[in-house]
């Protein structure tokens, strides 16, 4: 079981015509920690999106199975319930909406998906109070309306709450580094490395080795045209941060 | 109408219990048609003073020279008004044996709304003969009120027990010549509301018709009037979020509220007609005249509405601010499907000093419905200091639906402030995917989305009415994307 928790098999994705993925393919075991790195425009974005089931992209070729099932065939909402979590690289405003609000509704839809009572208001409010004090959230934003007038940090902060008060079984984080100065960067980055166990899984998409060296991945992946190029150990990480992703085919 | 016919009727006047039971029922129907005895058939069925008769009939013949206005964004096959009947009991109406003969649809919207089984019988219009709670909760509710002062009762109640007040402020807001629906619904009114608030009074609860059994103002031609007096104050709530049965297609209702020095009227609307089906066969137009009077200084009246039925709605509910330092508040969300067309707004008439108005309308359409806000604010010369805020916003779900924002600002002296915001925006696909992202589906969604961007318009309802229309918005929006 371990071993086909994520498999994604020779998967090529389009977008108007356009081949973003080619021929991919990546397993990810339970409790792994996979690392993506690449250039700009290589395709990271996109699978993040294709696993997470966003509209505007055709698989053209390829599977994804996740926990023994055809993730493909699933609708966002399921796989988000099934505990796919994508922290976004470009969280989203939605006016009118508390932050607190939208994080009780989604955690609601996640129970009901499991056949869990609804929560308990006290018991709620307890476990977002502590959750926002590890990543230094003060509570007036809990309030606020959703990442509307949030800064950068402000909605990746928010991002990594999210992760941590609907606990996935695999978090992919998008470029979650970005727009986060150096505190908040420790902290986000440390938070999420304490989610780790021996379930659950993720996957780490970033420009940058500095992510890597809080959260230590098992295995970096190098991205280049929409496919792997090479995998190995966190040193991949290092030699990326000194010699840039020449060497692995970019033209760029 | 023929002679025959005419003198069955006066036969009928004589004595309603001459006939018996049977023939009672037949004589509560008014023969088809519009006409002078029509009128005169409905003032005498409800005993009413000679001066009332005449009010009407005055109307009726100001109703016959009258054009049906073509003003409006709305589009709707000619009205027969030969081919209705103006005037029946309600306990006439037709009754359905049990739920079974209802139309699913509607029972599923009751079910989603969590009405219960009882009540879902009665607004279907199925024959019950069970004795609901709320009547004696409304009797409790009407002694409360009676200790205040407080006057709350249907309008041919009021028109016996208080006809001094109807006469002084019977169409006083609204004139019996305002325009061609209310013009029509000063000849015919059938029944509705009537309140008054006396001085200093703060009405110790909201006053609702919306305890859902109680009937009396629900109607085609309905009429409310509202009177606050001096430094009182009201909240009525008007309606009922459970969709009616209802086999009338036109509705012209005319409400007219009166604040005097130093009083507040809030008004809240949730207005859920049958809306037509998904081919857009079928639905109430809804043209309704509602207005307030801001006739003494310090005075406010508040409109809140949220409209999600009928297939046509022209409705501008309306403030007259004459008072000095007077307000008057329209809230508004107006939700259009399928084939809906909604052209609604409010008009804002400033005539006395330092006086102040805010608009929040929001606009929601989606299937292929068209919305129109329609909206005047008026400043007048002699109203110096005075300031209007407007802000209009559309979200649009589909692609085939249209929303318009049609502003008329007159402002006629230069000691005044005028502002006006409108945006139209599509909701939006990233927002919909970060949602279902988090585990919710796509009509969740929409939902969320949409009740974030009402907000600030159910923020002004009662509470209790703000939960049940947050429901119903939900409930109205169901399958509404893709």
């Amino acid at each position: 079981m371990s071993n086909n928790f994520l498999n994604i098999k020779s998967l090529s994705v389009k977008v108007d015509d356009k081949l973003i993925i080619n021929n991919l393919s990546l397993s990810i075991g339970r409790g792994e920690v996979h690392a993506i790195m690449g250039p700009n425009g290589s395709g990271k974005s996109t699978l993040s999106n294709v696993l997470a089931g966003k509209d505007g992209y055709t698989i053209v070729n390829g599977a994804i199975d996740f926990s023994g099932e055809d993730l493909i065939s699933l609708e966002p909402n399921e796989r988000a319930n099934k505990g796919i979590f994508l922290a976004f690289q470009y969280p989203v405003e939605i006016p009118g909406v508390t932050n607190i609000n939208f994080i009780k509704t989604a955690l609601e839809s996640n129970r009901k998906y499991r056949g869990l009572e609804p929560i308990k208001p006290g018991e709620f409010l307890k476990l977002i109070k502590e959750k926002s004090k590890i990543l230094g959230i003060p509570e007036d934003r809990l309030k606020r309306q959703l990442n509307v007038g949030f800064s950068g940090g402000e909605k990746k902060r928010n991002e990594a709450l999210q992760l941590l008060m609907l606990e996935p079984s695999l978090a992919i984080l998008d470029e979650t580094d970005s727009g986060l100065d150096v505190d908040a960067f420790k902290i986000v980055a440390d938070t999420i490395n304490s989610t780790r166990n021996k379930d659950n899984s993720m996957l780490v998409i970033t420009h940058y080795q500095r992510l890597l060296e809080r959260i230590k991945p098992d295995i970096v992946h190098i991205f280049v045209d929409g496919s792997i190029v090479e995998s190995g150990g966190p040193e991949l990480a290092n030699e990326v941060e000194s010699d840039g992703y020449e060497r692995f085919g970019d033209a760029k | 109408m023929s002679d025959k016919q005419e003198k069955l009727s006066e036969e009928d006047f004589k004595d309603p219990y001459e006939f018996g039971f049977e023939t009672d029922i037949e004589s509560d129907f008014a023969p088809k048609g519009l006409n002078e005895d029509t009128v005169r058939f409905i003032s005498n069925k409800k005993n009413e003073p000679e001066w009332l008769l005449d009010w009407r009939l005055e109307a009726y013949k100001r109703w016959l020279v009258m054009k049906e206005p073509d003003w409006s964004s709305v589009r709707y096959p000619s009205i027969d008004y030969q081919d209705s009947y103006y005037y029946s009991a309600p306990k006439d109406s037709e009754k359905l044996e049990s739920l079974d003969d209802v139309d699913p649809k509607l029972l599923e919207t009751y079910n989603k709304l969590g009405i219960p089984l009882k009540e879902q019988e009665w607004l279907a219009g199925v024959a019950v003969d069970a004795v609901f709670d709320s009547v004696s909760v409304g009797t409790t509710f009407k002694e409360r009120l009676k200790e205040d002062g407080v006057i709350f009762c249907s309008f041919s109640e009021a028109v016996q027990d208080y006809p001094e007040l109807i006469k002084k402020y019977l169409g006083s807001v609204v004139p019996s010549t305002d325009n061609y629906f209310a013009t029509l619904n000063s000849a015919v009114f059938s029944d509705g509301s009537f309140v008054y608030i006396p001085p200093g009074v703060r009405c110790p609860m909201e006053l609702s018709t919306y305890f859902r059994i109680n009937a009396a103002g629900t109607g085609q031609f309905e009429r409310t009037l509202v009177i606050a007096d001096k430094d009182s104050y009201v909240s009525y709530l008007e309606g009922c979020t459970a969709p009616m049965r209802d086999e009338h297609q036109l509705h012209a209702a005319v409400v007219e509220l009166v604040a005097l020095e130093g009083a507040e009227i809030k008004y809240s609307t949730v207005q859920n007609w049958y809306p037509g089906n998904e081919e857009g066969v079928g639905g109430v137009y809804n043209f309704v005249t509602k207005r307030g009077d801001c006739r003494g200084d310090n005075s406010k009246i508040s409109w809140t509405q949220v409209e999600t039925g009928s297939a046509i709605t022209w409705k501008y509910p309306s403030c007259i601010l004459r008072g000095n330092n007077s307000s008057g508040e329209f809230y508004s969300i107006a939700v259009s499907n399928n084939y809906q067309q909604v052209d609604s707004g409010t008009k804002m008439i400033h005539l006395g000093n330092n006086t102040s108005s805010r608009i929040i309308s929001k606009g929601i359409s989606t299937g292929k419905s068209s919305n129109t806000y329609r909206g005047l604010v008026s400043i007048h010369p002699k109203s110096k200091g005075s300031r209007n805020f407007t802000q209009c916003d559309s979200l649009l779900l589909t692609n085939q639906c249209s929303a318009s924002t049609i502003p008329y600002i007159e402002s006629k002296n230069s000691e005044s402030i005028v502002e006006h915001e409108a945006t139209s925006s599509k909701i939006s696909e990233e927002q919909l995917f970060y949602c279902q992202q988090r585990g919710l589906n796509e009509e969740e969604a929409v939902s969320l989305i949409v009740n974030g961007f009402c907000k600030d318009v159910l923020q002004k309802l009662p509470m209790e009415f703000a939960v049940e229309a947050q429901k119903l918005l939900s409930v109205s929006l169901e399958g509404s994307i893709g």
